[in-house]
């Protein structure tokens, strides 16, 4: 058991490792791409070149700024940005967590909600025109580019409906804070909320369905009804339970690239300064302390997410805690 | 991954008239019989060529040049002279408004900022968004399929360094590896060796997009292997002594590029998507050239005022993704009716 | 009323296909006696597992068509409301089946799905329920009750999950057992533990036991009566001593034979029925064993009834007027004489 846990920790830390090294070659050793040209601007002469290099270590060997870059955002955590020089990048992560954490949650549960629902629904109609409209819907919301449904929201509640009785509670895009007004931070939400999990309803929706129609083929589903069981005892402890584990597996992933910046595009629609935007904004001035923070930010989530789903995946279904 | 097709896929007797039947071509006839499945893919085709006739149509029925502004202009409606780009009657009267859609041949959903006519803009966005998603999913098959087939097939130690290489790409978020590649490359372009890619080729969104989905394809490419080389049809080749090629070639490679079939429409609707992502982020395909992302970018700031320029190219991009998609679930039944994909995240 | 706990009358199963409807079962009838062990014995596809989902109304494709009457203590069950046949299941008519494995809901206990029938038909508190299943356990012969009860399927081995299944199965004290294939996917020491523990089941509780098998051996091993089926349709049916000793249909002969001796010396080659049984869609004019039969004659272009002679009944026209010489003769062969 604690060899298991040892091992898991250590593959953690290794995926880390890698990521950030791969993340450390894209920005500071792909061919063409020179991080001092950046910070000295376009028409820098040769001198200001050099002394950028100097001055930023870019001259040292790469081993030795990955080494210098990691103890100063993990170990000192001063590391500054190269735009704004003196601002601190861990300050600047945890500030925009809260705003990514409140997107996230809220739409992870309207998404389970919604999702579990209609992949429910679906299933007890399958075969019907309902079944057949319910997952065209849920077809629909994958194929949307995010942002553009985003952007189409926007135009319904910010402008073309926010006259109306339907949207003039719509406040303008930003974010308030949860402590600063509960209801307003509620209310900036919505949108983004109900946008960002569309895709994940439809996704969802089908993948349940497919793994519910999946377990009604079953022999177990066919003992559970010589039991006399009603059928929604069934679908609920017998189908439902078995095809959880799957979504949960799902649900973790998704929620850690979320919660890591995954959600970058619906923060930048909604303007909304999150751990996504900040990243963005960090990629745009090539602000490589920020990237690196950002991205390493990022990968603990992803990281750790798929530890808790092969944790919980475990707890969940008793063929795989008995394999390992 | 099932095994069920396999067989089926051994070679099938020497006497070529009582050959069966291929699993290629009963897939094949399968998925003509799927009306969905074959409305999609007409559907599709007659997307693409429409988006092939791009120059056409700006030559001749819009009549102007989609990639020069045009804010003096002035067009003909029913007679009326217009102004493509109007002051603002509201407010100061400084700002300008693009025309809206007009509904006939020139400007007919109107222009975008710089006076450009959207509809031939979004035909030839829709050339390049194609173009990409196209290769793009080419590349990434390719490539999966080799490091799949090679990682699953060797084992080993190669396998250990593939499967480890994939998993660390795998667990960094997609979106967050697009844009980093992205931007590293859109400012310079990128330099291998004597070859040089300049930064506003399709060539850069379509290398990043095909890499950065590998290990989605890759992974399980790499256990069906794993499956296949232990499975009993392959221990009974390697009893009979065939040489280890001949396996591949015969037993293992007809099974991967199955799966890669049914990848394929799934990958092509993902790779639209980010590449629209990249182009909204003004990092995909850049300007002058266009693709139905950079045109979603350019609307807005039009997004009150004009919304069909954004609204538009939104739409062609369901109504692709959403076809591929139809036609990925027609595939995947006739060719694999076993497989189970998890494609699409965020 | 007689002492019939089920009777079944020309219960007819048919599936709607592009081809037209396609008959799975034909016009069934048979009776189980109350504290009886019926088998139902033929080969596979020739009907008998969708004869018991058909009683137990577990056929759930939309497409399946089903007609003639399922009367249980005197209640015609396909009459019922679902409500009604919901309290019926697992209450009255309890069901086994053949791969406990994949039969179980993989991710609860043994003993919560066990718990779980009884609290849905007794109503009764979680700690009873569970007493019970434990009790219900150990009787089943499982080593270790209370340890089992906390197993999940994959935990335990083939017999013990069958044994589990059973424990299921009477939990609520069945008036009939349906078990399809019960020993089919067990190893042989197993099967004949089965099969013990089934008839002391019957023994205890009196519960009518309908076993099907295509094993001939466990025919003999455990049944009083044997309905023989044969392309949807019941083709012999007698007592047990009666129908092996003196079979009246050549398709019964032909399975008898293919069971090899007890004593005497052994045959080079079994000998076996030729051909294969008619699919369903595609049954010839007539006896739909009249291709591969022996013995057929220009009767059998009809459909042969069921003809009695003396306590058995059977489809062929050889009976038409009672037992005849060849029974005896093949009787004969088999005991060695």
């Amino acid at each position: 058991m604690l060899l298991a846990v040892v091992r898991r920790a250590f593959d953690m830390v290794f995926v880390m490792f890698g990521i950030s090294v791969i993340a450390f070659l894209i920005f500071f050793a792909t061919p063409g791409s020179d991080p001092s040209a950046r910070i000295a601007g376009r028409n820098a002469t040769p001198e200001m070149l050099a002394q950028v290099r100097a001055s930023f270590g870019f001259d040292r060997p790469l081993y030795v700024q990955y080494g210098r870059l990691m103890q100063r955002l993990f170990i000192a955590r001063d590391l500054t940005s190269f735009v704004n020089r003196g601002q601190k990048v861990v300050p600047a992560v945890l500030q925009a967590t809260p705003v990514t954490l409140s997107l996230v949650f809220g739409a992870a549960v309207i998404w389970l909600t919604a999702g579990i629902g209609l992949g429910i629904v679906a299933t007890i109609f399958r075969g019907t025109v309902i079944d057949k409209g319910l997952m065209l819907l849920a077809l629909c919301g994958v194929s949307m580019p995010v942002f553009w449904f985003g952007s189409v929201m926007n135009l319904i509640t910010q402008s073309r409906f926010h006259d109306t009785w339907l949207f003039s509670w719509v406040p303008g895009l930003g974010y308030t804070s949860f402590f600063e007004s509960p209801s307003l931070w509620f209310k900036t939400l919505v949108v983004p909320w109900f946008t960002l999990s569309v895709l994940f309803i439809g996704l969802y929706a089908r993948v349940l369905r497919a793994s519910l129609s999946e377990n009604y083929q079953e022999d177990y589903v066919r003992t559970a009804r010589a039991k006399g069981l009603s059928e929604s005892r069934i679908m609920l402890r017998h189908a439902l339970r078995t095809s959880l584990i799957t979504l949960l597996s799902m649900f973790g992933l998704d929620f850690g690239a979320l919660v890591g910046g995954g959600a970058i595009l619906t923060e930048v629609v909604f303007n909304l300064p999150g751990i996504g935007r900040l990243t963005y904004q960090a990629l745009q001035n090539l602000d490589l302390p920020f990237i690196m923070a950002t991205v390493m930010y990022s990968t603990f989530f992803v990281v750790l997410a798929n530890a808790l789903v092969d944790v919980a995946h475990a707890w969940l279904d008793p063929r795989v805690r008995d394999a390992r | 991954m099932t095994i069920v097709s396999n067989t089926s896929a051994a070679p099938a007797g020497k006497d070529k008239r009582n050959k069966p039947k291929g699993p290629w071509r009963t897939a094949l006839s399968r998925l003509l019989r799927d009306k969905l499945a074959v409305a999609s893919f007409l559907f599709l085709a007659s997307i693409i060529l429409s988006t092939a006739s791009a120059t056409y149509y700006a030559d001749h029925i819009s009549q102007t040049d989609p990639f020069q502004s045009n804010l003096d202009g002035h067009i003909e409606i029913s007679g009326e002279p217009a102004e493509i780009m109007a002051a603002d009657s509201e407010g100061l009267g400084l700002g300008v408004t693009p025309i809206g859609p007009t509904w006939t041949g020139q400007y007919l959903l109107g222009a975008d900022a710089q006076g450009r006519d959207v509809a031939a803009r979004l035909l030839y966005g829709g050339q390049n968004s194609l173009i990409v998603a196209f290769s793009s999913t080419a590349l990434c098959l390719l490539l999966a399929g080799v490091v799949g087939t090679v990682s699953g097939f060797l084992g080993g130690i190669v396998d250990t360094i593939l499967s480890r290489l994939l998993d660390i790409i795998w667990a960094f978020p997609i979106y967050l590896l697009a844009i980093s590649l992205s931007i590293v490359l859109i400012s310079k372009g990128l330099q291998i060796g004597p070859f040089h890619i300049p930064s506003n080729s399709l060539l850069l969104p379509i290398t990043i997009i095909g890499v950065v989905y590998v290990p989605y394809v890759a992974r399980p490419i790499r256990g069906q292997v794993l499956t296949l080389a232990k499975s009993d049809f392959v221990l009974a080749s390697v009893c009979l002594g065939m040489p280890t090629a001949r396996i591949l070639v015969r037993d293992i490679l007809p099974n991967v590029v199955t799966t890669l079939i049914v990848f394929a429409p799934i990958m092509m609707s993902l790779s639209i998507l980010t590449e629209s992502s990249l182009s909204f982020l003004s990092i995909g395909v850049q300007p002058p050239a266009a693709s139905w992302g950079t045109i979603i970018q350019d609307g807005q700031g039009l997004l009150y005022t004009r919304p069909l320029v954004a609204i538009a190219p939104g739409l062609a991009i369901i109504i692709t993704v959403l076809c591929l998609n139809f036609l990925g679930d027609g595939v995947k039944e006739a060719f694999d009716p076993k497989a189970k994909l998890r494609v699409g995240k965020d | 009323m007689s002492d019939n706990i089920l009777e079944i009358r020309d219960l007819t199963v048919a599936f709607r296909t592009e081809q037209g409807p396609v008959e799975i079962l034909q016009g069934v009838s048979f009776d189980v006696k109350a504290g009886e062990i019926v088998s139902v014995v033929g080969e596979s596809g020739s009907g008998k597992s969708v004869t018991s989902l058909a009683i137990m109304r577990l056929i759930t494709d939309p497409n399946a068509m089903i007609s003639g009457t399922i009367r249980y203590k005197g209640r015609n069950l396909p009459g019922l409301s679902a409500r009604e046949m919901r309290k019926l299941r697992g209450r009255e008519i309890a069901m086994i089946f053949q791969d406990p494995m994949t039969a179980l809901t993989p991710v609860h206990t043994i003993g919560w799905q066990i718990a779980e029938q009884l609290r849905i038909h007794f109503g009764v508190g979680a700690k009873a329920a569970r007493t019970r299943s434990v009790e219900l356990l150990g009787k089943m012969g499982i080593p270790d009750p209370e340890r089992a009860y906390g197993c999940f399927p994959h935990q335990l081995s083939g017999g013990m999950r069958q044994r589990a299944m059973i424990a299921m199965a009477i939990s609520c004290d069945p008036a009939i057992l349906i078990a399809d294939e019960p020993t089919t996917a067990l190893d042989v020491t197993v099967q004949a533990q089965i099969l013990d523990l089934l008839q002391d089941l019957r023994r205890e509780y009196g519960s009518s036991i309908i076993l099907i098998t295509h094993d001939m051996g466990v025919v003999s091993t455990i049944a009083d009566r044997v309905l023989v089926m044969y392309s949807g349709r019941i083709i012999e049916n007698g007592a047990k001593s009666d129908l092996l000793d003196k079979p009246q249909h050549p398709y019964t002969l032909g399975l008898m034979r293919s069971i090899p001796p007890m004593t005497g010396e052994r045959p080079h080659r079994l000998p076996s029925i030729s051909g294969s049984p008619p699919l369903p869609g595609n049954r010839p004019e007539g006896c739909s064993f009249r291709p591969r039969c022996e013995f057929s004659f220009s009767k059998c272009n009809a459909a042969p009834p069921l003809f009695r002679c003396n306590e058995q009944f059977a489809a062929c026209f050889l009976a038409e007027n009672g037992s005849h010489q060849w029974q005896r003769n093949s009787a004969q062969e088999r005991t060695g004489e």
